[in-house]
């Protein structure tokens, strides 16, 4: 009995480290967004979340973290289809696989610097789209691929997302690369013994054995996107609102006029991040049933 | 094998993947060597080297990257041998404690540790030395998945409780065993650790901004604010830094860079 509380002793600083620098300070914002100024306990702070400029914010993060999941998602599961499917050779799957590495590992400031050099308003990619124009009918020069003049912003909810795929598809390729593996080459074999076309393989078998996984990789990117500050912050200087965004104003300058309220907004992101993140490792360990090697 | 065949779909999506890898690496690179109008000059890069500020917060970040990095080993090395040894049972509550950074935005928990630490008793961010020793500990919780997954996993490979035995048998104390036997068994999987918690720390923007300190994420957002050339050269060294780090860890440990990055 006295050794094995002994043995618990071992443990002690990593717990009470933990419990000192993050556990008492996120329950002590979260206690917050129960208290009013004067300490005692009300809903009003929740409440105070469906306000119009609290929602708009949510709506925006949910807006940036769905596209960019989705896009994310897509582009970063047929890369890692092709790669493990598709007749790609050795060395594109290793190159691509340690790329998706390093690029998923990228972001915040410099990947906004990145993107402004690139696709802002005078980046290398605009400079190259904008220059091609020819002489219409009147001698007057048309340039019919200049983004800003077709309605596109780098520092809008666009330009954002297209800054996210950055980091998103990567993360998607590593997450789901090792799924595409698990198919395993019998199913197929049995599957096209018994008759079946391609398609209805995919349709199936592939496509049914994949969705827990997909569906996983999916809300892991939708969380990447729904806490990210830095890029967003760097990219637009703040002025697209997302839920980050006004925590930050909030710490900063207390925007809300509320502080209470503000500790409202950072648990009901902690929610929505500890959701996606559960529903993940239910889809996962539900994936790993077929998956198993 | 099967012989390979071509299939236009996947040349396709490798195109694409490549494209998106590399289009917004190079434009940057293009834009950051075009400040002296007409000419491909390194001259942004002169500009920012030049900068004093660039050089101390620089300075500072690493500084902080290194401490972050022994304070991570000195926390977790112990501990995750301890709980191999003895209590194995506790494991997967520590990894699930890891794992809440993701759970907990940067930007929450800078909120919490500001609430928290910034007010009486405790008035931490009142001297520098204090918000230093703050920010340490922000620091070390924000790298702490990649920490204990590395340690983790190189724990996993080597018997702990057969080389904890024969160290014993042979007359070393706790202390001994770990530093003489555990550490240098854990080499790759320390450095690994090492390296990504370095990354992270010194591309790390919120908690330096909030709590206010001299560190490189803050001072490129205020080039940002303010140039046009230099941010592109800070962007392409701030990657080269990454990538450096990164690189390493595919190399000794042969890939398996497989978390999300936290601090964003």
């Amino acid at each position: 009995m006295l050794a094995s509380l002994w043995n618990y002793l071992g443990v002690l600083p990593f717990f009470a480290f933990i419990i000192a620098f993050l556990i008492f300070p996120a329950t002590n914002l979260f206690a917050g967004a129960f208290q009013d100024a004067k300490g005692n306990f009300t809903l009003v702070n929740i409440q105070g979340l469906f306000s119009p400029y609290i929602l708009k914010a949510y709506r925006t993060s949910l807006e940036v973290s769905l596209i960019t999941s989705v896009s994310g998602g897509v582009l970063g599961f047929f890369v890692a289809y092709a790669i493990t499917m598709g007749a790609a050779p050795r060395w594109v799957r290793s190159s691509l696989l340690t790329f998706s590495g390093l690029a998923a590992n990228f972001g915040g400031v410099p990947l906004a610097f990145a993107f402004i050099a690139t696709m802002g308003r005078t980046g290398f990619v605009t400079a190259i789209l904008k220059s091609i124009c020819y002489s219409a009918a009147d001698a007057s020069q048309v340039c019919p691929f200049d983004p800003y003049k077709a309605g596109f912003s780098l520092y809008s909810t666009v330009g954002l997302a297209v800054t996210y795929t950055y980091f998103q598809f990567p993360l998607m390729v590593l997450v789901i690369t090792p799924a595409i593996e698990g198919l395993k080459r019998e199913w197929r074999e049995a599957a096209e013994n018994l008759g079946a076309s391609a398609w209805q393989y995919w349709w199936l078998i592939g496509f049914p054995v994949l969705l827990p996984s997909i569906l996983g990789a999916t809300l892991l990117l939708f969380g990447s996107a729904f806490g990210a500050y830095a890029t967003a912050q760097a990219l637009t200087g703040g002025s697209i609102l997302l839920v980050t965004i006004v925590i930050g104003q909030q710490i900063r300058g207390d925007v809300l006029g509320d502080t209470n309220l503000g500790y409202a907004l950072a648990l009901g992101m902690v929610v929505v991040m500890a959701f996606c993140i559960a529903l993940y490792a239910l889809l996962d360990r539900r994936a790993s049933r077929w998956l198993r090697r | 094998m099967t012989k390979s065949r071509f299939n236009p779909w996947t040349w396709l999506w490798v195109t694409v993947a490549t494209l998106y890898f590399f289009v917004p690496l190079w434009g940057t690179f293009d834009f950051s060597m075009r400040m002296k109008r007409g000419a491909f000059t390194f001259l942004a890069y002169e500009k920012v080297f030049a900068d004093p500020k660039f050089l101390d917060s620089f300075r500072y970040s690493a500084t902080m990257g290194v401490i972050t990095v022994i304070v991570s080993i000195m926390l977790f090395v112990p501990t995750i041998y301890w709980i191999h040894l003895k209590l194995p049972r506790l494991r997967p509550v520590v990894e699930l404690l890891t794992l809440l950074p993701f759970i907990i935005p940067v930007i929450v928990l800078v909120f919490g540790l500001i609430r928290t630490f910034s007010r009486p008793p405790f008035r931490m961010t009142q001297t520098e030395f204090t918000t230093d020793i703050l920010i340490t500990a922000g620091y070390v919780i924000l790298s702490m998945p990649f920490m204990f997954r590395a340690v983790d996993v190189g724990m996993r490979a080597i018997d702990v409780r057969t080389l904890t035995e024969a160290a014993q048998s042979l007359g070393a104390g706790w202390l001994r065993v770990l530093f003489s036997v555990i550490f240098p068994n854990l080499r790759v999987a320390i450095l690994s650790g090492s390296l990504i918690t370095f990354a992270t720390v010194v591309g790390e923007l919120i908690l330096a901004d909030f709590l206010v300190r001299p560190a490189l994420g803050p001072y490129m957002i205020v080039v940002g604010g303010g140039k046009a050339y230099e941010p592109a050269a800070l962007g392409i060294l701030s990657f080269g830094l990454t990538w450096i780090c990164l690189g390493i860890i595919q190399l000794v440990s042969r890939g398996d860079v497989r978390l999300q990055p936290i601090g964003r």
